[in-house]
């Protein structure tokens, strides 16, 4: 696995640890969250909502939340961005990259409350109305997919790798995307993909 | 079924109107090569590459409706065991828990072929399922699964193949560990007659490991009642095998069940049967008046639906000095998991080569496991490894070339069955395939020098591959010239959306960009098959060109109506029909369809019956070239060559990237795929995509595709054949051959890891 997320704030499991002793997530939370009352919600959720504030997209996004919701589930359950997939769950696949603050991030394996007023950009935003981004226009016409279940998170690593390298080698890419599993074995065509995009073919 | 339209009247309102009836068409020609096609193999791109690259793409995974609950399923922690006491009270106390179902309060609902029930108290592997519960969120579910106590009684386990054969095993049933009680047994010849003739005889053992599909978008169903409706959206291989499969569970018409699939994360054979996780959701939504949604985790994907067994393989092979195969026998054993499935692996070997004297053998024995499920080439991937390992061995005892030894055995008809191929272009494979590896280079094995060694390796690909009836496709001509075609085939990645567009304005020579396709709706499609064999493209191209060319022959005859011009007078092109010679007497579609007074023409094509007395297959060949690093024992495989003969390619972009991914599962399968399972504890060590390593883009090797055939006219209209499949079969053979090739150590048991590479080095 590549840096990305596995080094970013808390760990899922260590934070889960930590709701019960008090232990809070970061210090981004604690300028955001409003402590919730103490009784469990009305369906059983759990006590202790927490006020999220967060950027998607573009759009300010304010969500009462478990401590324990991660990015992914923020992103899919609750807005419906359903083009960012859950594949393992895990920080095992990047099928869940998305950009927090423009560095690609395994949302399945962060903190909703870690990513509190952070900037989130998914494969949803880079459209521009109905207009796909070049990135995407690329994966298109390189046919960088087969059944498209790995693709969001492919063009999330993409992206954040052509942000920091706008012309990338074909080594460089293959480095930029080797946390993103493509069970189907599109790679030759991703990498070509990528490459098209950063303009070197 | 040839049919022709007529000019006809009838009185409608107050009026007469003339209007067009349907009588017949005739028979098509064939297209020839692709180059006299103008869209049909053409590199497109992807007609719902859109979708998918903007994340808009509605998988089964992401449907939502208001108002849905989420299903979690509670699942065995060992590998055999039996249910003492199960108590749900405290999980149903949880706010937000709706139902749980149980064996004790679920509909006995036979499983497995009547061996078990939906819910069964007797749990036969590690994952089998004990409990599901509805609630309000998927993390309430969770917790609330938690909260379920459930006493096991321990029960004896095996979870190897070999050990469950043994004398005094475990027993997963009680009938025995085999499954059906005897071997798979087939023979052709005399063997001990073949073996007697033949200068040489090689035998040896291999084996391969159980590899786990892992497709990316788990198993899941979204599952909605409208009275005695259901709607089931659902990640599928068949839409229509899934609707009858849980109309039969559930005891209701199939017509009151619809099953949906617009797009599905891969599958690769593990989504071809309805899950039971669909009848729980199914039966859970009932309870509840809710709409329910299931998705598997990834743990339980490795557990619980589906694997390619293992195998153990026994060969022997007789040859006579100038290469003749004379006898060959195959022995093997590999696991169907808890419950039936097939293990057998012997099918490369009965019909890839000439030889007149062949035994088979083979065993599928229960274990507690998983149970296994199709995967990509079943048997064929395992098998192909072992025979083209035992063919590359023999043909280096008589000293021959491997490739001029497969060549000297080559098979000009089906050896089981002595029919003709309905087409064979095997041996020009060989050749352009040898060509573009540099076959001529190849050096003797083991003899490079230094620690890094190059080798070279081939392997043969035989399959099936060539789909056919019952395939229908429905095609909706709109007065504007655009066109809706509708087919109950599903596409799994493989680009059916494309092609079925491309055949569609092939004939109808309209722009794809007029044409929509729908797939995997059982309420509105024609029936297709399930998506698995490689049959979508060689059973659903021909339906959609039939439908098509009906359509083309009905604009003529309906053109020769209006114009009062015998048909064969008129010329159809770009959507406009005009009389030859007089280019300025023309209609367009939208005239033609006016004068109708339609607005939407509509033909349901079907795929044609497959010649008789033919043998259909497909054929390929592979070539690697790998490094071994002697010091570490890491394979570095650098060039893939695969020459297929496959039929028609209908769209070559789609095609290479297909057989991309069959090269790099056959890969993965080769060098790094494999489930670990505790011999002691009866548990899987890695179930989780860490552990359970599969390919990733660093290990891409350079892959040329080279296809050597044109299409095969014998078959149908298109002349398709598959190859999702076959661009798998000979890979890890190929990969296994080139590092003896390179080292002049053979790996006999897959997949071959550093570890197994140095210490074959130290024999
Ligand atoms: S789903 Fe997040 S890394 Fe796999
Ligand atoms: S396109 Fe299917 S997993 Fe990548």
């Amino acid at each position: 696995m590549n840096e990305k997320s596995k080094s970013k704030g808390i760990s899922r499991r260590k934070f889960i640890q930590g709701v019960g002793t008090g232990v809070i997530g970061s210090t981004v939370l604690l300028d955001t969250l409003q402590a919730a009352p103490e009784k469990k919600g009305e369906n059983g959720e759990h006590a202790g909502k927490q006020l999220l504030f967060l950027k998607v997209n573009g759009k300010t996004v304010r969500s009462m939340i478990e401590p324990r919701t991660t990015l992914v589930e923020i992103l899919r359950n609750h807005l419906h961005l359903t083009g960012t997939k859950v594949v393992c769950n895990h920080g095992e696949c990047g099928a869940c990259t998305v950009l927090l603050d423009g560095e690609a991030v395994y949302s399945c394996h962060i903190l909703a409350l870690d990513a509190a007023g952070k900037e989130v950009i998914t494969v949803e935003g880079l459209l521009s109305g109905e207009k796909l981004h070049p990135l995407q226009q690329a994966f298109v016409e390189h046919d960088g997919l087969q059944c498209g279940f790995c693709t969001s998170g492919q063009i999330m690593s993409a992206r954040a790798l052509l942000l920091k390298n706008r012309h990338p080698a074909e080594q460089e890419v293959v480095e930029g995307m080797s946390g993103n599993i493509c069970r189907c074995g599109a790679y030759p065509k991703i990498i070509e993909s990528v490459l098209a995009a950063g303009g070197q073919r | 079924m040839p049919r022709k339209i007529v000019k006809s009247k009838y009185f409608f309102e107050e009026d007469f109107i003339e209007t067009i009836g349907e009588v017949s068409t005739e028979k098509v020609k064939d297209w020839g090569p692709n180059s006299q096609l103008k869209v049909v193999g053409k590199s497109l791109s992807r007609i719902d590459g859109y979708d998918k690259v903007s994340g808009t793409a509605k998988f089964s995974f992401d449907i939502s409706l208001p108002n849905m609950v989420y299903a979690k399923t509670l699942r065995c922690p060992l590998p055999h065991a039996k249910i003492k006491k199960i108590d749900i009270s405290e999980a149903k106390k949880v706010p937000g828990v709706l139902a749980v179902l149980t064996y004790e309060n679920a509909p006995k609902i036979p499983w497995y072929y009547g061996m078990s029930f939906l819910f069964d108290p007797h749990l036969r592997y590690e994952g089998d399922e004990v409990a599901c519960i509805a609630a309000e969120t998927e993390q309430i579910a969770v917790d609330a699964l938690k909260l379920i106590h459930v006493e096991y009684e321990e029960l004896p386990f095996v979870v190897d193949a070999g050990a469950a054969m043994k004398p005094g095993a475990a027993k997963v049933h009680d009938a025995g560990n085999v499954v059906r009680g005897e071997p798979q047994i087939y023979k052709r010849g005399d063997i001990e007659k073949g073996f007697k003739q033949a200068d040489v005889v090689v035998e040896d053992t291999f084996s391969t490991q159980v590899e786990i599909h892992n497709p990316t978008e788990p198993h899941c169903s979204v599952v909605n009642w409208d009275g005695s409706r259901l709607t089931i959206w659902d990640s599928t291989q068949g839409v229509f095998s899934v609707r009858d499969a849980i109309a039969g569970y559930l005891k209701m018409p199939a017509s009151k069940v619809r099953v949906i699939k617009k797009y599905m994360g891969g599958a690769f054979g593990s989504k071809l049967e309805a899950g039971k996780y669909t009848v729980m959701a199914a039966l859970l939504a009932r309870e509840t008046g809710r709409p329910v949604r299931i998705a598997l985790d990834r743990r339980a994907m490795n557990l619980a639906v589906g694997n390619r067994p293992g195998s153990v393989q026994k060969l022997k092979v007789g040859a006579k000095k100038d290469g003749t195969l004379t006898a060959m026998n195959h022995y093997s054993y590999g696991a169907a998991g808890a419950y039936p499935s097939g293990a057998g692996c012997s099918r490369p070997f009965r019909t890839l080569y000439k030889c007149f004297n062949v035994r088979s053998e083979e065993y599928t024995v229960f274990i507690n496991t998983g149970r296994g499920r199709p995967f990509r080439a079943p048997g064929h991937v395992q098998g192909t490894f072992a025979f083209e390992s035992i063919i590359d061995e023999t043909a280096e005892k008589i000293g021959m070339d491997p490739l001029a030894f497969r060549i000297k055995n080559y098979a000009e008809v089906d050896p089981a069955s002595n029919r003709p191929y309905t087409g064979k272009l095997l041996r020009q494979a060989y050749k352009r395939g040898a060509a573009a590896i540099g076959w001529q280079d190849r050096k003797p094995a083991g003899s490079g020098s230094g620690p890094v060694k190059t080798g070279l390796g081939v392997a043969t690909q035989i399959w099936w591959g060539g789909g056919g009836p019952p395939a229908y496709a429905t095609l909706k001509l709109n007065r504007d010239g655009s066109a809706h075609v509708i087919a109950g085939s599903q596409d799994l990645g493989t680009g059916t959306y494309t092609f079925i567009a491309q055949v569609a304005a092939e004939v109808l020579e309209i722009p794809m960009e007029k044409i929509q396709v729908t797939l995997g709706d059982t309420a509105v499609a024609p029936y297709c098959g399930s998506s698995g064999g490689s049959t979508t493209a060689p059973s659903v191209s021909p339906a959609v060109r039939d439908a098509a060319e009906q359509m083309k022959t009905k604009l003529i005859s309906a053109a020769a109506a209006v114009l009062e011009i015998p048909g064969n007078q008129l010329v159809y092109k770009n959507g406009i029909i005009s009389v030859k010679n007089k280019p300025d007497k023309k209609l367009t579609i939208a005239n033609i369809v006016r004068r109708m007074r339609e607005r939407v023409l509509l033909t349901t094509g079907a795929r044609n019956a497959n010649p008789s007395g033919y043998a259909i297959n497909t054929f390929g060949a592979q070539f690697a070239r790998v490094e071994v690093d002697t010091y570490t024992g890491r394979i570095s495989v650098k060039k893939i060559v695969a020459a297929h003969d496959i039929g028609r390619v209908l769209n070559r972009k789609t095609l290479e990237n297909q057989v991309h991914g069959g090269i790099l599962q056959g890969l993965g399968f080769a060098l790094i795929e494999e489930r670990v399972m505790d011999e002691f504890t009866g548990k899987m060590l890695n179930a989780n995509l860490y552990d359970y390593k599969m390919p990733a883009i660093y290990n891409v090797p350079e892959i040329e595709v080279i296809i050597v055939s044109e299409g095969d006219a014998k078959i149908s209209n298109t002349g398709v054949k598959g190859i999702g499949e076959p661009a798998m079969i000979p890979t890890p053979a190929a990969i296994a051959n080139a590092v003896y090739n390179a080292i002049g150590v053979r790996l006999k048991s897959l997949p071959i890891t550093p570890d197994k590479v140095l210490m074959a080095l130290q024999g």
